[in-house]
């Protein structure tokens, strides 16, 4: 009887929103059919009628209907429909099949969408501007913004001003002096621009298909990146998807549809890459990209084996390192680190104020890097220029002076390290009869032996925080080389000189450790949101337990490591080893492609047009696309930019501002857990859809619900609910209902997480193994079966400690570029390789973008097309700036501003030329990730005017048994760029 | 009368380029009535950062400097365009989007350059320091809003007040020569239109060559001292704030245990002398 009222009560709250809302009564005119609910022995069940703007519902069980939803019995119906609701009810009635839906997906899908758009259309969103607007929130890579919106068209969007009612900041008192954050959010320029990239001339906004692309004929595979394109219907180019993705498992078998996209996405946790995405990927089985840890290189396959942290990828604790630094530091060593550029990762402008603290106490600065960087230029200091790819070789000299003169902490190495006496023998010359000294380095690193000693005394006998990388704990250009793991090694191990985790002396650059909450839940964007996908994301650490969703797993195992989806795709087979944080010897064990009885990739489902940017020797991309044997690529994108013109379907997807979405600034999760700890002040919002999608692009989550519609795998994917309940479903998982209603949340759009009191602070990272205590740092790592002795006792090595001479290694010992104990290995490119460097004098810097995150926010017809510093307009294009000093500008008759064409045999690029004092002589600096690949001829054959500088940088991986990238080695030549007929593309590709 | 005004700290600015950002956001694609038409959506820079270098490396800087409409108290543009150009009661210079039709002439009427000529519209644009925003109740103009390090304030106060902030801040305008009182202020402008000298002082040491920390530098021009400075860990010193194309000054370096020095150094612009080595006293 309850049931039976429940489900009449279904077809009146349908009517009764019909009644309220015009858009609801037009939406019920949508379709014609009749649904119906039932319990399975058909005791109880009622049909509905929908059509002409209204539903007619009666009791009893139709014998035809268009879908039936059918309840075991009438107890679970009652259970599930009866208010308050619990999705974990529902949840768990499905993986038991006591909840079954029958159908065709067109029907099952729009009649659960209307029953969500029915209890969600009278939410309330966003805050009234005045003037006509409408303030909404959302996010990007870049940081939080209102956006203003007035009649369906965005008018601006500004950082966000606290409001009184907002929680607190934190204060630190250091020295006797008392430190606050301003009250107001940070923006990246990359997302200031916003407006400009959801409006940009290169938005794709219609379904297209390659005009010679023929699935059932000739597919021209060869043509991919020359053709031009036509617009079809969506209906089309969806049905040309899933039949495809039907066809190549008939045909081929496992395995032959691959995944690929970038390393980031949009900001949010629903629409993210590892969240829909990942959903649909597994849902329809996928070869996987393997994501080598292109951030994190040298510390994954060097650093952690000395001092484990696994599961951040070799990267240190970041707690608590702001007040210690502040309180205790002075000196700070910047080496390969440039947070004013990089931002950490995802921490906008936060650190800047706290760096303008550290100048205020009087803390010395000390900046490493080929490049007198923004944050050396900003903050000060001593600037020390050393040759790209060397400074391991300083750093063993920095070592010796402290081993010859006696200024390192022999207490610390004797107790919380192993293996110095042969990192001493090796420093000392004891094996090769070279002593490592500050002479000997100079050959290498371009530095005085004077300005090493320097360092070196000021270092061994002051407190001094390590920032090494961008985050200061890790990352850093100086990991992405042929020596990118020599330099990770050996940071650590002149840290564990001088007392890591010591007060005073530590990893840092001010960008990780404010004192905020770090217990507050709520996922990151590495847990994968609606993926429910436990084995390729975070999900399974907290998500999966306090949001009760489906699991997705993908049932095919075979894999290619980003990095060797060309050979994949040309040679047909590669190798790789894994990313796999579980332990430090997951990296060992290699993998191969294609896998054991595998189809090899016929169709790449492809996610935006990043990949030119940020491959390395990219032009082998140009070919690989074009091989026969890849039979179908479809691009998903947002933007026609980069490899998307390479596509034989083109999907178009709309951006974060057009859709629903929610997450947390910064908030990472996985690898980079409490990665706010970058932000002056957590903040959670709801990323309001603050306009309809542009033309005819839809959200990724539509596009994904089109195509599995056609599979019979849409109610699998969705769960019947929409974008928005899945966003509803993030906030009910995380503490925030404990603090701020769905309701005030949805209005205001934002929440502020309270800054911990002093007296709960975290203690700062370390800290806990330089007194010998247990682990009391709030990450969940390393896993408990990693330790060797009691529980949070010790490291993850196998000592235990920090060893000089790392075990694991050493059990491995199939890796003669990665001894056990931190050699100095010249790079394999570079100043030392005397034949090719006759031919390319000059070594090719590429370090992350500064105004744009990696392809994000770049080109696209943009407003940072207009920042000289970002691009330059030359004759009527913007081409990518590269650095040149004053003296190779001269050599070779180059002036400021002027187009030049860096090569080598990899390939070449048109750049233009800023000539500065502030790059060493014999460095070009020009960053990766250019969203433009604009080949002046055949693609993958000609120069590129785009500025996709990783055309020159080599695929070699860092070191024979990795696979990490190692693009800051490598070598080039640049000329004056005359145009195509005057160069010698000869030499120049 | 309160008027508005910026303050400007050279030494602040990183050049993220978000005042310029946010200054294409507020007008690319949005006609504000009475205020301003829409910003094309390339080659404008109503607000944008121009950039300098000094010195050489290892001993080089860039010193970044955010620009826009001055907001002259006795503003140029004003007089020319038949009462197209106003002044606001709060200081804010308005050209009237209507009134200044095919008006080429408002554009050059700005020494500092900073009227834009708008071709499609026929209009001259500039930054209107937001005065549509500030009419709505907005605390401040985009431009401060934005800035992440702090370089950009926006002050409303009288002038006399600035000026009294003037001395004892030690602010500047640019190009004051100009005459037209300008409204933004700068601090630390001396990083862009001054120059330093510097250099490395090193020196045996046991034997073996170091640098040399506490060595005492002085900078003379025609006898009269021009600054001082005190070299670092790394035997670093630097001397800031000396005047374009200042020619000849000697450079006196002492260090106990050392022989003096003495050299002449001719300064059109900042100047990194490279290593200084000391000799020893015998």
């Amino acid at each position: 009887m309850q049931l039976q009222i429940l489900l009449q009560g279904v077809s009146w709250a349908l009517n009764f929103t019909a009644l309220q809302h015009a858009s609801f009564k037009e939406r019920l005119h949508e379709k014609e059919f009749i649904a119906q609910v039932k319990v399975k022995d058909n005791s109880v069940g009622r049909h509905y009628h929908f059509g002409k703007g209204k539903v007619i519902s009666h009791s009893g069980v139709h014998d035809n209907p268009d879908m039936t939803i059918t309840f075991k019995n009438a107890a679970l119906g009652v259970k599930l429909l009866r208010p308050p609701i619990d999705h974990t009810d529902f949840i768990n009635a499905m993986k038991n099949f006591a909840l079954q839906m029958a159908g065709e997906d067109e029907i099952t899908q729009w009649f659960t969408d209307t029953i969500s758009i029915m209890n969600t259309i009278r939410w309330e969103y966003g805050v009234d501007a005045g003037n006509g607007e409408r303030r909404y929130t959302n996010f990007t890579n870049g940081g939080p913004l209102f956006v203003y919106v007035k009649d369906d068209k965005i008018v601006r969007m500004t950082p966000i001003d606290l409001a009184d009612d907002d929680a607190a900041s934190w204060t630190i008192t250091a020295r006797g002096k008392t430190f606050t954050p301003p009250r107001k959010t940070t923006i990246n320029p990359h997302g200031l621009t916003s407006k400009s990239v959801v409006y940009s001339s290169k938005r794709l906004l219609k379904p297209m298909k390659r005009v010679d692309f023929d699935p059932n004929g000739e597919r021209n595979q060869q043509n991919r990146g020359k053709s031009g394109y036509e617009e079809i219907s969506w209906d089309e180019a969806l049905d040309i998807t899933a039949n495809e993705i039907k066809r190549v498992k008939r045909e081929h078998g496992h395995g032959a549809i691959m995944n690929s996209h970038g390393s980031h996405h949009t900001w949010g946790n629903i629409g993210h890459y590892l969240s829909a995405q990942m959903r649909f990927m597994n849902a329809i089985g996928h070869t996987k990209m393997h994501l080598n840890p292109d951030s994190w290189e040298g510390w994954y396959w060097g650093g952690m084996h000395h001092y484990g942290n696994s599961m951040r990828n070799g990267a240190m604790e970041p707690y608590g390192q702001l007040q210690d630094c502040l309180d205790e530091a002075e000196m700070i060593v910047f080496w390969a680190s440039d947070p004013e550029s990089s931002s950490g990762s995802y921490g906008s402008f936060e650190g800047t104020p706290r760096r303008h603290w550290a100048r205020e106490l009087g803390i010395k600065m000390v900046h490493i890097d080929p490049y007198c960087n923004h944050t050396a230029n900003h903050i000060g200091g001593k600037w020390i220029p050393v040759i790209p790819g060397t400074s391991p070789a300083m750093a063993h000299a920095l070592a010796h002076v402290w081993m010859t003169e006696g200024l390192y902490d022999q207490d610390y190495v004797e107790t919380r390290t192993t293996g110095f006496d042969k990192y001493r023998a090796y420093v000392m010359g004891e094996e090769d009869g070279q002593p490592k000294s500050p002479e000997w380095q100079e050959a290498e690193t371009g530095v005085a032996p004077h300005t090493v000693r320097a360092l070196a005394r000021e270092w061994g006998n002051k407190k001094t925080y390590l920032a090494a990388g961008g985050k200061g704990t890790t990352f850093g250009g100086a990991n992405r080389s042929a020596t990118g793991a020599q330099w990770a090694r050996a940071m650590i191990c002149l840290m564990a000189m001088q007392g890591l985790g010591k007060p005073g002396i530590n990893f840092g650059n001010l960008q990780c450790g404010a004192p905020i909450d770090y217990e507050f839940y709520f996922p990151g964007y590495a847990e994968g949101g609606m993926s429910g996908d436990l084995t390729g994301t975070a999900s399974p650490i907290q998500l999966y337990q306090r949001q009760p969703h489906l699991l997705s797993m993908n049932s095919v195992t075979q894999q290619i490591p980003r990095l060797r989806i060309p050979e994949a795709l040309i040679d047909g087979e590669t190798s790789g080893y894994p990313t796999d944080a579980r332990s430090i010897e997951g990296q060992f064990m290699g993998y191969k492609y294609p896998s054991p009885g595998h189809s090899r990739v016929k169709m790449m489902y492809k996610y935006g047009g990043s990949h030119f940017g940020t491959t390395m020797e990219s032009d082998r991309l140009a070919k690989a696309l074009q091989s026969e044997g890849l039979e179908f690529i479809v691009n998903q994108s947002i933007w026609n930019e980069g490899e998307v013109s390479f596509a034989d379907i083109i999907l178009p997807a709309c951006t974060n501002f057009e859709r629903w979405d929610i997450g947390e600034w910064g908030g990472a999760g996985g690898y980079s857990q409490h990665n706010q700890t970058m932000l002056n002040h957590r903040m959670v919002a709801i990323q309001h859809k603050c306009i309809e999608p542009l033309g005819e692009s839809r959200s990724d989550y539509q596009i994904f619900t089109d195509i599995l519609k056609r599979l019979g795998l849409s109610a699998y994917f969705t769960e019947g609910a929409t974008e928005l309940d899945w966003c509803k479903a993030q906030f009910d998982a995380s503490d925030l209902p404990k603090h701020i209603s769905w309701k005030k949340f949805l209005k205001k759009g934002y929440y502020v997480v309270p800054a911990e009191k002093e007296e709960n602070r975290p203690p700062t990272g370390f800290r806990w193994y330089a007194e010998g205590r247990k682990k009391d740092v709030p990450e969940p790592a390393p896993l408990p079966s990693e330790y060797g002795e009691k529980y949070l006792e010790g490291l993850q090595t196998q000592s235990g400690k920090i060893e000089f001479e790392a075990q694991s290694l050493k059990r491995f010992g199939q890796d003669p570029e990665r001894p056990p104990v931190n050699k100095y290995i010249p790079s394999w490119e570079g100043r030392q390789t005397s034949e090719l460097f006759a031919k390319f004098p000059l070594q090719l810097l590429t370090p992350h973008p500064r105004y744009s995150f990696h392809t994000q926010g770049d080109g696209k017809d943009g407003y940072l097309n207009d920042i000289e510093d970002h691009r330059v307009l030359v004759d009527g294009y913007y081409y990518w700036v590269a650095r040149i000093n004053p003296v190779d500008a001269e050599n070779r008759g180059i002036k400021h501003h002027d187009l030049i064409l860096l090569h080598n045999e990899r390939g070449s690029v048109i750049c233009a030329a800023q000539i500065t004092g502030r790059i060493m002589q014999g460095v070009v600096h020009s960053a990766e990730s250019s969203a433009e690949y604009d080949p002046v001829g055949e693609p993958g054959n000609s120069p590129d005017r785009g500025g996709c500088v990783n055309i020159l940088t080599p695929k070699r991986h860092m070191t024979a048994k990795t696979t990490g990238s190692a693009p800051n080695s490598c070598l080039i030549e640049i000329e004056k760029w005359t145009g195509l007929a005057a160069t010698n593309l000869e030499a120049a590709s | 009368m309160s008027k508005w005004h910026l303050i400007i700290d050279v030494a602040l600015c990183h050049n993220c380029s978000n005042c310029f950002i946010a200054c294409k956001d507020e007008h690319v694609g949005n006609d504000f009535p009475g205020y301003a038409a829409s910003q094309p959506l390339h080659g404008h820079s109503w607000f944008h950062v121009e950039q300098t270098e000094r010195g050489q490396a290892p001993m080089v800087e860039t010193a970044y400097l955010p620009k826009s409409c001055n907001q002259c108290a006795d503003a140029p543009c004003t007089k020319v365009g038949d009462g197209a150009v106003y002044q606001r009661e709060d200081g804010i210079v308005i050209i009237d989007p209507v009134k200044a039709k095919g008006k080429k002439e408002i554009v050059s009427s700005c020494p500092y350059g900073a009227i834009w000529w708008n071709e499609e519209s026929q209009l001259p644009q500039k930054w209107i320091f937001d005065a549509h925003l500030l009419d709505r109740g907005w605390k401040e103009p985009r431009c401060s809003q934005v800035c992440p390090t702090g370089a950009i304030q926006a002050v409303k106060t009288t002038d006399e007040d600035m000026q009294h902030r003037t001395q004892t801040e030690n602010l500047r305008v640019l190009s004051p020569e100009f005459g037209t009182s300008p409204r933004i202020h700068y601090r630390n402008l001396h990083r862009f239109t001054h120059h330093f000298v510097g250099g490395t002082v090193v020196g045996d040491v046991a034997d073996q060559l170091e640098c040399l920390e506490g060595v005492s530098v002085k900078l003379t021009r025609n006898g009269e001292p021009a600054g001082e400075a005190t070299s670092d860990i790394f035997g670093e010193f630097k001397i800031d704030e000396l005047p374009d194309d200042s020619g000849e000054y000697t450079l006196h370096l002492s260090h106990q245990g050392f022989e003096a020095l003495e050299t002449t150094v001719s300064l059109d612009k900042s100047l990194y002398l490279n290593e200084l080595k000391l000799t020893v006293q015998t």
